[in-house]
């Protein structure tokens, strides 16, 4: 027991330590406590691991946080074979990420506070991984959120920053307040929020509705669709996706752990947890599957054009949880979560090995002033390489394995099942293309960038570097655990160790079909490479023809279709003018402002009426005082 | 009327009387003179009342201090014009209106007292037997040690105070 | 045989006397005197209901009373002197210091 209290607890007291004496005693040692702590947590989880592998599914309360009437909530933790997946990727990624920011923000006036803040997320993540009810996973979530915060806007001094994570926040906001609805609902149907009794439970609601605003609705599908909205903001979903790429003005360690392989997978994570609650509901399943699929497209439509290398590497990330909700919205929960698995993996190398090359330019991040890096940074390159083939699902890759199960159930899932595969294979299509364009634009060619940043570039120190290769080796490897059964029999262990929590996919289909898939999606992964080799090796000034031949579109793209501007003009901007005139200018001043300035003003002129009553004549009060007594005995002996 | 309300009734006029004529005159001492006649009166009552102690210590007290410390202060003070000025004030009329409402009051209550509860053991032979101020004494000395000491705080306080304040400076 | 009430009765016009003199009396030392005369006029009652009650609190109370009635004359008259020192007059109707 103390073994799992003690692998969220050891981050939280890294958070504690640094916060505290950080500032003054421990300054740029704040990684001998951090490290250690978050090394010793990976330790633990692989443990924990062991024992559910070994047949130990732990479910044990802690401590009674709240307990009012018939609301019980507990601290504790469910460590099932979802979790312990869970606590691996989250773990290892942030040990790994920890020893690669010794080196990233090595001499940075926060050192202390962004470990500090750090091990403060470990700590949310590993809370929200590893709770045992809903009001806990809120916490985690809420948790995780605030962290990102901090995070993002970690360069506060920076108003781009701090306007960054203020949106993150915001956006959140919208999402998370969906979530809090479906929990409190939760609890409004099951009596408790409680995973074991809710699911349990999960199916004695079905057929019943609930009325919203004079429409029945069906009970399940709302608690589904609510819980869904905190996804939709955590995971950045369409239509709350916008938040994730100004996320990027974060440290680039933040945005591959937070941004990229923990916290951005919650809500894969919440919904696979949810899976019985989830399947009884058609119409939320085809929702996570649409909008997954639809936001798979789109933002990988709008990475094919971003200059910014750690944007592009931002619209992978939604593009590529779209991905995973396609692949929950299918049934296939269990591709979803392995997908989420190798995702962290390579995708985590992808930000830290942008990282590196920006580290090298000395905070330099539009590709277009890059290029030519291959020679200076050959470790980098390599593992880009091995990120990039991994992402566009090259055989043989954690990436495929992965990607390659959520297309073939994409196609066997049901009506809409082949449109999603479409949706499915073109985004792999473009994600093979920006994802190459990425790697030629930033190492292939000349150099575009000053003559003082080609004097300094340097391949990255070791303590980057090593890291690095670490995770190269998971971008690799880390997908044997689920080779389909068409190529190995038993290959999918991954499936089958999950499918007591998640359940098996809905759908079976033919060898033949699952060959077509495959062989379809290792074909646009191919066709991706030889646009992006063809545009910008072959004949670099081919890019900006296409971009004037399609200048509408291309605009289009370039400015991420308008979102941004759309929210501005239909949310912030009325939100804005109406803050301004009816909060400012009405509430506040009129309102507020009139009974604070009023009561004073009426007290004022109240007093000077009457202080005229206070005479300083001694004879005055003695009179008042004599007239009060009489009163007094008048009452003695007129009323009693 | 018997011989003893005949004598109260004498000391009862003497009484409302002199308290008249000292909240009237206009020269304090004057005032000063008429009380110190007032209070050998109420001592007289007090004799009275078979409270023999009471009636010494209100002359002792009264009339030997605190009249003569009012005398020392008016004379200190050498008020000579204030004997040719208004001796009432602007409200002097519900002054008048309030003491008369007050006095008509008491007498009001007056009439609704009862039947007196039971007697206590201090009668007028136990007193005389025992003589009224060694009585006086043993009570103050046991039941009412406590107020006892604290008084003589108050009187402590009262001297240190009132050195403190007449004082010119605090060097 | 003197009844109570004629005590209490004598108490209260002389109590009356006193605060008709508190509250109309110019001169402050009058109308410190005054006070004395309630203080008095209680003692009258309190010496009354002691012998009528034939208890003998009554009567310690009188002496207690005096005991404070000595005590606040001699800080009060003290006061006045400080206050003169100041401020040369002893007119209740001229002294408002703390008028608002």
């Amino acid at each position: 027991m103390l073994k799992y209290t003690l692998i969220p607890l050891l981050p939280l007291l890294s958070f504690i330590i640094n916060i505290l004496f950080g500032r003054n005693f421990i300054k740029d040692k704040a990684h001998w406590i951090a490290v250690p702590a978050v090394a010793g947590s990976f330790i633990l989880a692989v443990s924990a691991f062991m024992d559910v592998t070994a047949g130990n599914v732990v479910n044990i309360n802690i401590y009674d946080w709240i307990v009012s009437g018939d609301f019980h909530v507990s601290i504790g933790f469910l460590i099932d074979q979802l979790t312990s997946i869970m606590l691996i990727v989250v773990t290892s990624i942030s040990t790994l990420i920890f020893i690669y920011s010794i080196g990233y923000m090595h001499g940075d006036g926060g050192y202390y506070r962004f470990f500090a803040y750090l091990s403060l997320f470990v700590f949310s993540m590993l809370m929200l991984v590893m709770a045992n009810n809903f009001l806990l996973l809120y916490f985690g979530w809420e948790a995780v959120g605030l962290c990102s915060y901090f995070l993002i806007g970690f360069w506060f001094h920076k108003k781009s920053a701090a306007d960054a994570g203020k949106k993150a926040f915001i956006v959140n906001r919208f999402g998370d307040f969906g979530f809090g609805l479906g929990v409190i609902l939760i609890f409004l149907t099951y009596g408790s929020i409680d995973y074991v009794q809710v699911f349990s439970n999960a199916g004695s609601v079905v057929g019943q509705t609930i009325n919203i605003l004079g429409t029945d609705y069906d009970l399940i599908t709302v608690i589904c669709l609510l819980l869904f909205c905190g996804a939709v903001g955590k995971s950045a979903q369409l239509p709350l996706h916008v938040w994730l790429p100004d996320a990027m003005e974060g440290p680039t360690p933040v945005s591959a752990l937070i941004h990229a392989a923990t916290m951005v997978t919650a809500g894969v994570f919440m919904v696979a947890r949810c899976n019985p609650l989830f399947n009884l509901s058609h119409t939320a399943m085809n929702t996570v599957a649409i909008v997954g699929g639809l936001t798979a497209i789109f933002a990988a439509t709008i990475g094919l054009v971003q200059n910014d290398i750690k944007r592009v590497i931002a619209y992978s990330t939604v593009s590529q949880l779209g991905y995973m909700f396609l692949a929950l919205g299918v049934g296939a929960y269990s591709a979803g979560i392995f997908h989420l698995y190798t995702h962290a993996y390579f995708k985590a190398l992808l930000f830290l090995g942008s990282g590196s090359v920006i580290h090298a330019l000395h905070d330099e991040q539009n590709m277009q002033k890059m290029g030519g890096l291959k020679k200076y940074m050959p470790i980098t390159y390599a593992v880009f390489i091995i990120a990039t083939l991994s992402i566009t699902g090259i055989p043989g890759l954690a990436g495929f394995f992965s990607k390659d199960e959520i297309l073939y159930r994409a196609y066997l899932g049901g009506d809409t099942g082949k449109f999603l595969w479409l949706l499915g294979t073109v985004a792999a299509l473009l994600t093979s293309f920006y994802s190459w364009r990425l790697i030629f634009l930033t190492f292939h060619g000349k150099f575009r960038g000053t003559h003082e940043q080609e004097h300094h570039l340097h391949e990255s120190p070791k303590v980057i570097t090593v890291p690095l290769m670490f995770l190269a080796v998971g971008a690799i490897f880390a997908g044997y655990v689920g080779i389909p059964p068409l190529l190995m029999e038993h290959g999918d262990r991954i499936g089958e160790f999950l499918a007591p929590v998640l359940g098996h996919p809905h759908s079976e289909g033919s060898h033949a079909e699952e060959m077509m898939v495959m062989a379809g999606s290792v074909l646009v992964a191919l066709g991706g490479w030889f646009i992006a080799y063809r545009m910008y090796i072959k004949s670099p000034e081919l890019p900006k023809k296409v971009g004037e031949m399609f200048k509408p579109v291309y605009n289009l793209l370039f400015n991420k279709y308008y979102v941004d501007e759309l929210y501005s003009k239909t949310l912030v901007q009325p939100v804005i003018k109406a803050s301004d005139k009816v909060v400012l200018g009405f509430i506040d001043i009129k309102i507020i402002e009139g009974i604070v300035n009023g009561v004073p003003a009426l007290i004022g002129a109240f007093s000077r009426k009457f202080r005229q009553v206070q005479t300083g004549h001694l004879s005055n009060y003695g009179l008042a005082m004599a007239l009060g007594a009489l009163a007094i005995i008048g009452y003695m002996i007129f009323m009693k | 009327m018997t011989i003893q309300q005949a004598f109260f009734s004498y000391f009862a006029g003497a009484i409302v009387a002199l308290s008249l004529l000292v909240v009237t005159r206009k020269n304090p001492v004057h005032s000063v003179l008429w009380m110190l006649l007032l209070f050998v009166h109420i001592a007289s009552l007090y004799l009275f009342l078979n409270a023999e102690f009471l009636a010494a210590i209100q002359i002792i007290i009264y009339a030997g201090a605190i009249l003569v410390l009012f005398l020392f202060v008016i004379m200190l003070l050498n008020l000579r014009k204030e004997e040719t000025e208004k001796r009432f004030q602007g409200q002097w009329p519900f002054g008048l209106a309030i003491g008369v409402v007050l006095a008509v009051f008491v007498v009001l209550i007056v009439g609704k007292i009862g039947v007196l509860p039971e007697l206590g053991q201090y009668s007028v032979e136990a007193v005389k037997s025992e003589g009224h101020i060694m009585t006086v004494g043993k009570v103050l000395y046991t039941e009412f040690l406590l107020p006892f000491e604290i008084a003589s705080v108050i009187l402590l306080v009262a001297i240190v105070g009132a050195v403190v304040l007449a004082k010119r400076s605090l060097e | 045989m003197v009844p109570l009430s004629w005590y209490i009765v004598l108490s209260a016009i002389v109590f009356s006397i006193g605060v008709f003199g508190f509250l109309a009396r110019r001169n402050l030392i009058i109308v410190f005197m005054s006070l004395e005369l309630m203080l008095n006029s209680v003692n009258i009652s309190l010496a009354a209901f002691s012998h009528y009650l034939q208890s003998m609190r009554g009567q310690i109370l009188v002496f207690f009373i005096i005991t404070v009635a000595a005590a606040e004359a001699a800080i009060g008259l003290a006061i006045l002197i400080a206050f003169y020192r100041n401020n040369p007059t002893i007119k209740v109707d001229e002294i408002n210091l703390l008028k608002g």
